[in-house]
């Protein structure tokens, strides 16, 4: 994944975050996971429900202590940084948040929501500036100005939505990790969110990590991908290569299942992955991925495949390539 | 069209007529359901879509009565779900027909979990409410299966809400509702946080039921996918109206249609292209404090004619298909009832 002469914006090194559980075992939530995010890119997330995006996304940001492996930003290292000198990061990478229900406080309006990071790193002289400021990201967002005062329990869940990413946006960081940013917004709304963040990506060459369900959405938005499953990447590549050739197992079980908006499928249901899930607490060697996948041999229950180059660019975790 | 003709003979679960909701707020009212009528045929499954704030969330909650007590109100119009209508019974039939006769999913899994419960603790509470004679080693069991069947390993019951993915709540919350067995599933936006494997099997587990016992579906989502692969029937909601229904033949294949449904699908990612933009509606949705006159999709429709802007669109029907749209109001469809 290297690229000569350029720093990613943002950077991982077997990054690793473990939680331990009642009883001593332990949950690998991101096990040992190299990234690397160039200025004015994408990288899209996709994998199972609970294999690790958001832990992944807070861990990089330091909103969870990682428990091995190093985190750059910009070429610095930031992984023994303090909370304080990460309060003065925060203006430049951000997060939105996958629940738009717990990310915010139910005390605050719309408008105090938007302008709280803004308060706190005191980016205005005056409220009213930043009031204004906050009113002009609204309007960015897609929330009409009579929503101002409300609060979020009154707005529906889309609306909550888009506070958040007006909230993120509102310290112009460099990077944000997008954390399932419109899976809760209909496809109109979702296509003007997306289309404002490709926007800003053009305008000011932020850079993202874009975590979603959406397979469709990460293709557009995204210029690599990476795959996860169960705390582990199995696969990256290019966004359009990634498509066309996708190599392991559970990416191909991936594209496949997704529900297209046509009745000639209809009828044909997705081929369901077939097996019991590996739990993620105190894993064994061994391919995660082996319990379910159609081509298991021996080897691959105990051994962990290596990470390695299919063709240039394109890298997997699997012994049936 | 004898598909058709047979579907009208079957048995009619839910009947929701001329419904009302408004949200009273300190400063204004939103009118967030407007006069809707929703059939849900027994077996079947009626897909919602619609923008945000639509009112498909309010629209669930009034069926079920759980509108937020100090704002949310039902002004008019009937519920009828197997003969009774469940804006007249009395609380203690409400509460005997939750978690039973009917159950939700809501959109927000927290909503419905508990924080200081394991899982585990959780799934096999219902069990038990619902086979009060089960022996305990079976309730246990059928909580591993439960867990199983929606992807989480049984080995986890004993861990709390917190510690579960955004995903895997939600589908604690799914497994919870589909072990109530119920007559009628009422699912916000059940696998907007699950990946596609995962929200495949979700799906299969739901067609179980409807195969298995005829339980028929409130589907709400933004999918159209989901939509195309799963519902029957579909109602596309537009500021709290219900502007578009039909089978889902009608919707995914007729060429006829509101132009916010057409707006809708051409919003949609395509996955086979490479395209730089996508085409959202342009605009914002009508303020439901304040909706205009005419057509409440007027002001961001491209087809807008001068009768939009100030009468209120009549329901056009054809066939199975209805359409509230001022396009199609000509005189070869039979108009089935004029604008309120
Ligand atoms: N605070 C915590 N304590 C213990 N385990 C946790 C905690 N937070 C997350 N986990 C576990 O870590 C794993 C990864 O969770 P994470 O939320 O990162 O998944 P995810 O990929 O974002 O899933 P989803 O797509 O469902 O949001 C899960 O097995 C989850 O149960
Ligand atoms: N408690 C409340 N107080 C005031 N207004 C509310 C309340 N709940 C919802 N609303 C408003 O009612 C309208 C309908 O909301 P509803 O939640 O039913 O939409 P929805 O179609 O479910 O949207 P989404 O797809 O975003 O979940 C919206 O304008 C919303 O802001
Ligand atoms: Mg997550
Ligand atoms: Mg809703």
């Amino acid at each position: 994944m290297e690229r000569a002469g350029k720093t990613p914006i943002l950077k991982t090194e077997a990054l690793e975050k473990l939680f331990k559980l009642k009883g001593g075992s332990k949950l690998y939530a991101v096990d040992k996971i190299n990234l690397e995010i160039y200025p004015g890119e994408t990288l899209g997330v996709v994998g199972e429900s609970g294999c690790g995006k958001s832990t992944l996304g807070r861990t990089i940001l330091k909103l969870l202590e990682p428990t091995g492996g190093k985190i750059y930003f910009d070429g610095q290292d930031i992984t023994d940084y303090s909370p304080r000198a990460m309060r003065a990061l925060r203006r430049d990478m951000q997060i939105v948040f996958q629940d738009p229900y717990s990310s915010i406080d139910p005390r605050k309006s719309v408008i105090e929501t938007i302008a709280e990071y803004m308060f706190i790193h005191k980016v205005y002289k005056s409220k009213r500036e930043t009031f204004e400021k906050a009113a002009e990201l609204m309007e960015q967002v897609g929330l009409a100005q009579r929503f101002a005062n409300s609060y979020p329990h009154e707005l529906d869940g889309g609306r909550r939505q888009r506070i958040g990413i007006a909230r993120a946006m509102s310290l112009n960081p460099r990077f944000i990790v997008c954390d399932e940013p419109v899976s809760a917004l209909d496809v109109s709304i979702q296509a003007q969110i997306l289309n404002l963040l490709m926007d800003l990506q053009d305008q000011f060459g932020l850079s993202y990590m874009f975590v979603t369900h959406d397979l469709s959405v990460v293709k557009h938005i995204s210029d690599s991908i990476m795959v996860m499953y169960l705390g582990k990447c199995v696969e990256y590549a290019e966004s359009e290569e990634l498509f066309l050739h996708p190599v392991h197992p559970y990416t191909k079980a991936l594209l496949s299942a997704i529900p297209r908006a046509d009745l000639k499928y209809r009828g044909t249901p997705a081929q369901l992955i077939q097996g019991e899930v590996t739990s993620p607490i105190d894993v064994k060697p061994g391919c995660r991925f082996a319990r379910r996948c159609p081509l298991c041999t021996d080897e691959c229950s105990t051994k962990t495949p290596e990470w390695r180059e299919i063709s240039p660019g394109h890298f997997a975790a699997c012994f049936c390539i | 069209m004898s598909r058709n003709e047979t579907d009208k003979t079957k048995e009619t679960i839910l009947e929701i007529k001329d419904l009302k909701v408004i949200y009273q707020t300190d400063a204004e009212v939103i009118e967030a359901v407007n006069h809707i009528d929703l059939n849900i045929l027994r077996g079947r499954t009626l897909g919602l879509v619609g923008e945000t704030g639509a009112g498909k969330t309010t629209t669930a909650l009034s069926i079920l009565r759980l509108l937020p007590e100090m704002t949310g109100k039902i002004r008019g119009g009937s519920i009828f779900f197997e003969g009774h209508n469940l804006l007249e019974v009395d609380e203690n039939w409400m509460r005997a027909l939750r978690g039973n006769a009917i159950s939700m999913v809501f959109q927000d899994p927290m909503s419905s979990l508990n924080p200081v419960l394991t899982i585990g603790e959780q799934i096999s509470e219902v069990i038990r409410l619902h086979e009060p004679d089960l022996p305990r080693r079976e309730v246990e069991e059928k909580v591993d299966s439960t867990l199983n069947l929606v992807g989480i390993p049984a080995s986890r019951k004993a861990e709390y809400p917190h510690q579960f993915s955004g995903g895997m709540k939600q589908r604690v919350v799914i497994a919870m509702a589909i072990c109530c067995e119920p007559a009628l599933l009422i699912a916000d936006e059940p696998t907007t946080a699950l990946d596609v494997t995962i929200q495949a099997q979700v799906l299969a587990m739901m067609s179980d039921l409807k195969h298995r016992l005829g339980t028929s579906m409130l589907m709400i989502t933004h999918d159209l996918g989901i939509v195309a692969q799963t519902c029957d029937d579909v109602a596309v909601m537009y500021a709290g109206e219900i502007i578009e229904a039909g089978t889902v033949e009608d919707i995914f294949l007729n060429e006829q249609h509101h132009p916010y449904t057409t707006g809708l699908f051409q919003s949609i990612p395509d996955i086979n292209k490479k395209s730089d933009r996508l085409k959202p509606i342009p605009g914002l949705m009508a303020d439901p404090a304040n909706l205009p006159k005419g057509c409440a999709f007027a002001p961001r429709c491209g087809q807008c004619r001068e009768i939009c802007t100030k009468e209120h669109p009549v329901l056009t029907a054809w066939g199975t298909h209805q359409l509230r749209c001022h396009l199609f109001a000509s005189s070869e469809k039979e108009q089935e009832r004029g604008a309120e």
